[in-house]
């Protein structure tokens, strides 16, 4: 449990690391957190040339800001930042719901927001978070920036649309209208756990209590964060009704697809989706259940 | 000073232990250590070709690199613990030259500057196999046309036992009831937080080498070092450093890397040291437990058993370290019940799997989940409460010495000393509040929840032979040296000991210091395991201890003028009882007794050298007896278990240290309920561990305990002075099946939902278990009468895990 022989780099600025990423992107990893990247290493599961670590290239990447209608999160933001900031927590709740479930506080001190979503771990909660929420990944390289959706991000298994020379800078979130409630619900065998599946959902109810947007997304059931367009549609346009979870819950089942493993069978990964949809909107909803 | 046995005094080791100052062995300080690395098989199974390390003698920083072949002077099988003449013995070689058997198994050893260059080295080795079939299961091993496990072997069966009392088929025939069940526990790890690790020292100018060895058994290993090696005892020396953090069972194996890491020490005249990583330890240290249970109980009207009938498969693993295991579970199934007619048969498998053998509990937890899992059944099918099943059956605390009709895995009659079964089992209920729980229980139905209650109850062999012993010293500065063959591995062997021996002696603890597992310092011993040392060790320093006594009296009423009886002991003095002026310290005592005169002749009557040693070979076996008690709730929907409730009934005998007793029960069920709901190193069909990480090997953390209640009961094993009995593995032992058997009762209410013959949905929870819907086993006579009754979810598996759950509810059709 060693890693093999590397040569570490601690850029002190953003343009630094891109030098050093866009010289040997191919060969090269990020270092922000190290709580999935090292143990990996250390594993010899994956072997680097070169490691960059991103954590001296300077202090506004450490803190996420509350901007107007965005949230930005930029690299260094430790998931334990997020999940006791006050600020984020009174336009987004969701991440102070879903970020006590991701690992233990130890890890959750050092591990960043930015990193976990470029890790792509598909059982991971923050990039199902990231799937409800209107969130836009900006990308920088020596090239230049570009933005993307988590839609877009997230393409497999461990893979981003990050190309070898592109460092993920900062997720961007636009603040939720009004009358948007979000949930998050997640079924894990031991606290601190990769879920065995997590659903994200979020609402957006009008004047009249009927919903006008929403999004589900589930962990744990795909190579990526996999939303649920069919159940999304079939709360849009109700109260959240009874009627309306039942449908979500059938619609979600019927849209997984997962795959078993020796944690859970396919089947029970698919009836954990569907529990979890019931429950992540029962809690929108209001129920206590 | 009396009374220091049975007080909760606070154990000595934990200041430097919980101010990170303990001194594991990679703490160790040997200078120009190399670091050692073993290549270890990625295949289950397969015969070696060759092996080139001619690039990885070549890598920066490589010392030297080592084949099987390499080292024919230890190419030779290490011994199982232990043995039977029917045993099919397969050879446990340091390194094998021809076949690997399972995934970890060394292949080669690198010996670098450090870890990290000898593990580059690792990876320039090229080994070329031909793959194998491999066996990951007993069943598997059993199946007809099976492949074999070794190839050189004649069948996959490394030894059947069969133990019987009576004639369990004749009355199996005849019995008005009939029940038969299959269970199955998977394996499960010790998960020590420190791994195992070896460092060695050659002296050339004397030809010994010091070895320091995370074992539980520092003196096995000098004796086995000293055959393979053809070298006399005295030239080794087997240190355990005095914190080796956790053993559980696996360090009290022997393994290959102990013979390999000295002798690569003295070919190459350097000091060496291996720290086994996590990686390593997950496909190398020894596991237990995966065993299948076909269990059949005949039963009168009343519940009253007539008679058990057990055929068991063992998962022996890849070699055969010792059969302890599994004669441990064929005389565990009768546990504290009467049973006139017993029949158990085993058979125990090779598989290509890590080597299995003891882990905390060591057989016992899974005779207790088919035991205790077919005393349930039997509840339900008489429609009878599960407590008043197990009253009926158990052994009477008048009955004792109770002799079971078996024999004990440390050849002896299976005779339990002493125990009062049924007040553990009403304490135990009394301490859950078992009345008020059934009520809420039944409450929680009618609402739909799913809560259900679970108890099981069982009798642990501990104290085993043959001997352990223990000399006390009193050294020159005037304190008194405990020293201990056992090696602790932090269980408070320097609290305890010195409480057994300042009772003895009738001195202060403060003067007495413990010392631990050095082969250096006591020639004889056997090692901690069984729950062995405080009935073994403790009686054999509590014996010294009166000597030594005597010997500190005898010196000092010489010294004084008086008689021996005259004496007693004040702080570090000892005074003539009538005369307080009168009194000579320990450390005066010493310099004449024990120093003397250069070439003068000692006073008159002294005697000289205070020292004493002892030895205690207890006639046979103790046996502890435990009940534990869980209330859960079962989510149906996710199949999550929740422990609501837990209680403990323990009785390990007499005490010395009440709070370190509760340290081991609660830590024992620790890795009861890791057993019982989580911890499976799951293996695939090809013999790949799939679960070899703390990623996927779900080990329970302090979030996944739940809190505990214990309750104490203390009948004195007659077996030895201090009536003491073992503490190490009653917390883990009945967990799995009181959670087991709490979870089917909590899914026994959903059977309703479906509804039973009225097709009405029924969420009263009146009905009482079993009820219309009793259940019948497979190869039960009214199965086919009883087949269109819906039957309730069952749980045959430990580990409980929510896919098990979930599993279990849809098969139960719901």
């Amino acid at each position: 449990m060693k890693p093999g022989r590397f040569t570490y780099h601690a850029p002190r600025s953003l343009d630094a690391a891109l030098a050093l990423l866009a010289e040997h992107g191919d060969e090269a990893k990020v270092l922000a957190g190290g709580q999935s990247l090292v143990p990996m290493l250390n594993f010899r599961l994956a072997q680097v040339d070169h490691l960059v670590d991103i954590n001296r290239i300077g202090p506004e990447f450490a803190g996420p800001k509350v901007t107007g209608d965005t949230v930005t999160i930029p690299a260094l933001v430790r998931q334990r930042v997020l999940e006791r900031s006050a600020e984020v927590a009174a336009v987004l709740p969701v991440f102070a719901a879903a970020l006590p479930q991701v690992a233990h506080p130890q890890i959750r001190n050092r591990g960043t927001v930015c990193g976990s979503c470029a890790h792509a771990d598909p059982a991971a909660e923050l990039p199902t978070v990231m799937s409800v929420v209107d969130s836009t990944f900006r990308i920088a390289s020596a090239r230049g920036t570009r933005e993307v959706d988590a839609a877009d991000f997230f393409q497999f298994h461990l893979t981003t649309a990050l190309e070898p020379d592109e460092l993920l800078t900062e997720v961007a979130i636009r603040v939720p209208q009004p009358g948007t409630r979000m949930a998050f619900k997640e079924f894990a065998t031991r606290r601190g756990d990769f879920a065995l599946v997590a659903v994200a959902a979020s609402a957006t109810v009008d004047e009249s209590g009927t919903v006008t947007a929403c999004r589900i997304a589930a962990a744990g059931v795909a190579p990526t964060p996999q939303r649920l367009h069919d159940a999304e549609a079939v709360v849009i346009g109700s109260t959240v009704d009874d009627e309306a979870i039942a449908a979500a819950e059938a619609a979600a089942s019927a849209a997984v697809d997962p795959t078993g493993d020796i944690h859970a069978t396919a089947e029970h990964r698919r009836r954990l989706t569907a529990v979890l949809v019931r429950r992540a909107l029962a809690e929108i909803k209001g129920d206590q259940s | 000073m009396t009374g220091t046995i049975g007080a909760s005094v606070k154990r000595r080791e934990d200041d430097r232990l919980l101010t990170g100052r303990g001194r594991y062995l990679d703490d160790l300080d040997l200078p120009d250590a190399l670091a050692i690395a073993f290549l270890r098989s990625p295949h289950a199974h397969a015969k070696i070709n060759s092996i080139d390390v001619d690039e990885a003698l070549q890598a920066p920083g490589v010392v030297a690199v080592y084949r099987g072949s390499d080292l024919m002077a230890i190419h030779k099988p290490l011994a199982p613990k232990v043995q039977h003449p029917m045993l099919k013995e397969l050879p446990r070689y340091p390194i094998p030259c021809e076949e690997v058997h399972y995934v970890g198994e060394p292949v080669a050893v690198v010996v670098a500057e450090n870890r990290y260059l000898a593990e580059d080295a690792l990876e320039l080795i090229d080994v070329d196999y031909d793959v194998l079939p491999a066996i990951s299961s007993t069943a598997a091993a059993l199946a007809e046309g099976a492949p074999l496990a070794h190839s050189d072997a004649d069948s996959n069966v490394a030894v059947t036992l069969t133990q019987r009392c009576g004639d369990a088929e004749a009355a199996l025939n005849s019995a008005p009831n009939r029940l038969s069940g299959e269970f199955r526990v998977m394996r499960g790890g010790g998960h020590s937080m420190e791994a195992r690790a070896v460092a060695a020292r050659f002296e050339p100018a004397t030809g010994q080498v010091t070895v320091w060895d995370t074992t539980q058994s520092p003196h096995y290993a000098r004796q086995q070092l000293s055959m393979i090696y053809e070298m006399a005892e005295d030239d080794i020396r087997v240190i355990a450093p005095p914190d080796v953090g956790g053993g559980f069972g696996p360090k009290a194996q022997f393994y290959g890397e102990e013979v390999v890491v000295p002798w690569v020490a003295m070919l190459l005249g350097r000091t060496v040291k291996w720290v086994e990583d996590r990686q390593e330890n997950f496909v190398s240290a020894m596991m237990e437990r995966g065993q299948t249970h076909r269990i059949e109980v005949g039963f009168d009207d009343d519940g009253k058993l007539l008679a058990v009938r057990d055929h068991i498969e063992h998962d022996q693993g890849a070699y055969c370290a010792g059969l302890q295991v599994p004669s441990i579970t064929t005389s565990t199934v009768p546990g504290p019940y009467k049973i006139p007619n017993i029949h158990t048969e085993l058979y125990a498998c090779y598989t290509n799997m890590v080597p299995t053998s003891s882990v905390r509990g060591a057989g016992r937890p899974q005779a207790v989940f088919a035991m205790e899992r077919m005393m349930d059944r039997i509840a339900e099918h008489l429609d009878l409460d599960p407590a008043e099943v197990r009253r009926r059956n158990l052994i009477q605390a008048d009955e004792f010495p109770y002799r079971v009709g078996i024999t004990f895995r440390d050849g002896s009659p299976l005779t339990y000393d002493s125990g009062d079964f049924p007040a553990l089992l009403e304490g135990t209920l009394d301490k859950l509040d078992y009345e008020r729980c059934k009520r809420e229980r039944d409450q929680a139905r009618a609402e739909g929840r799913h809560v259900g209650i679970g108890i099981a109850v069982y009798v642990e062999g501990c104290g085993l032979g043959p001997y352990e012993g223990a000399k006390l010293r009193l050294d020159n500065r005037g304190k008194i040296l405990v020293t201990l063959a056992a090696a602790g591995q932090g269980q408070g062997y320097e609290t305890v000991y010195a409480q057994i021996a300042a009772e003895a002696i009738g001195v202060d603890m403060d003067l007495i210091e413990v010392v631990t597992g050095d082969t250096g310092r006591i020639p004889f011993g056997q090692g901690t395991f069984a729950s062995r040392i405080t009935a073994t060790a403790g009686p054999a320093v509590y014996n010294a201890g009166h000597q030594l006594r005597e010997r500190l009296k005898d010196t000092a009423a010489h010294l004084l003028g008086c008689a021996p009886g005259d004496i007693e002991f004040d702080g570090d003095r000892a005074t003539f009882a009538g005369d307080a002026e009168k009194s000579v310290s320990l450390q005066e005592i010493a310099r004449v007794a024990n120093i003397g005169k250069h070439g003068i002749t000692l006073p008159k009557g002294i005697k000289p050298a205070i020292e004493v040693s002892s030895y205690f070979a207890p006639e046979r076996a103790a046996y502890a007896s435990g009940a534990h008690a869980a209330v859960v709730e079962v989510d149906p929907d996710t199949g999550g278990v929740k422990v609501l409730k837990y209680v403990i009934g323990h009785d390990c005998g007499n005490v010395i240290n009440p709070r370190l007793v509760d340290g081991q029960v609660i830590g024992g069920f620790a890795h009861g309920i890791g057993n019982a709901l989580y911890e499976e190193p799951v293996y695939d069909a090809e013999g790949q561990p799939q679960a070899a990480s703390y990623l996927d090997y779900t080990l329970v953390s302090a979030a996944e305990v739940p809190r505990v209640e214990l309750f104490h009961l203390h009948t004195p094993s007659p077996l030895n002075p201090l009536g003491a009995k073992g503490a190490g593995e009653g917390g883990t032992i009945p967990a799995p099946a009181a959670i087991a058997n709490a979870v089917e009762d909590a899914l026994r209410s959903i059977r309703h939902r479906g509804g039973v013959e009225d097709g009405r949905p029924d969420h009263s929870g009146k009905q009482p278990p079993g009820g219309r819907a009793r259940h019948r086993l497979e190869g039960d006579a009214d199965g086919a009468r009883s087949a269109t009754i819906q039957r309730s979810p069952r749980i045959d598996y430990a580990p409980v895990t929510p896919h098990r759950v979930a599993t279990a509810v849809r098969e139960a059709g719901h």
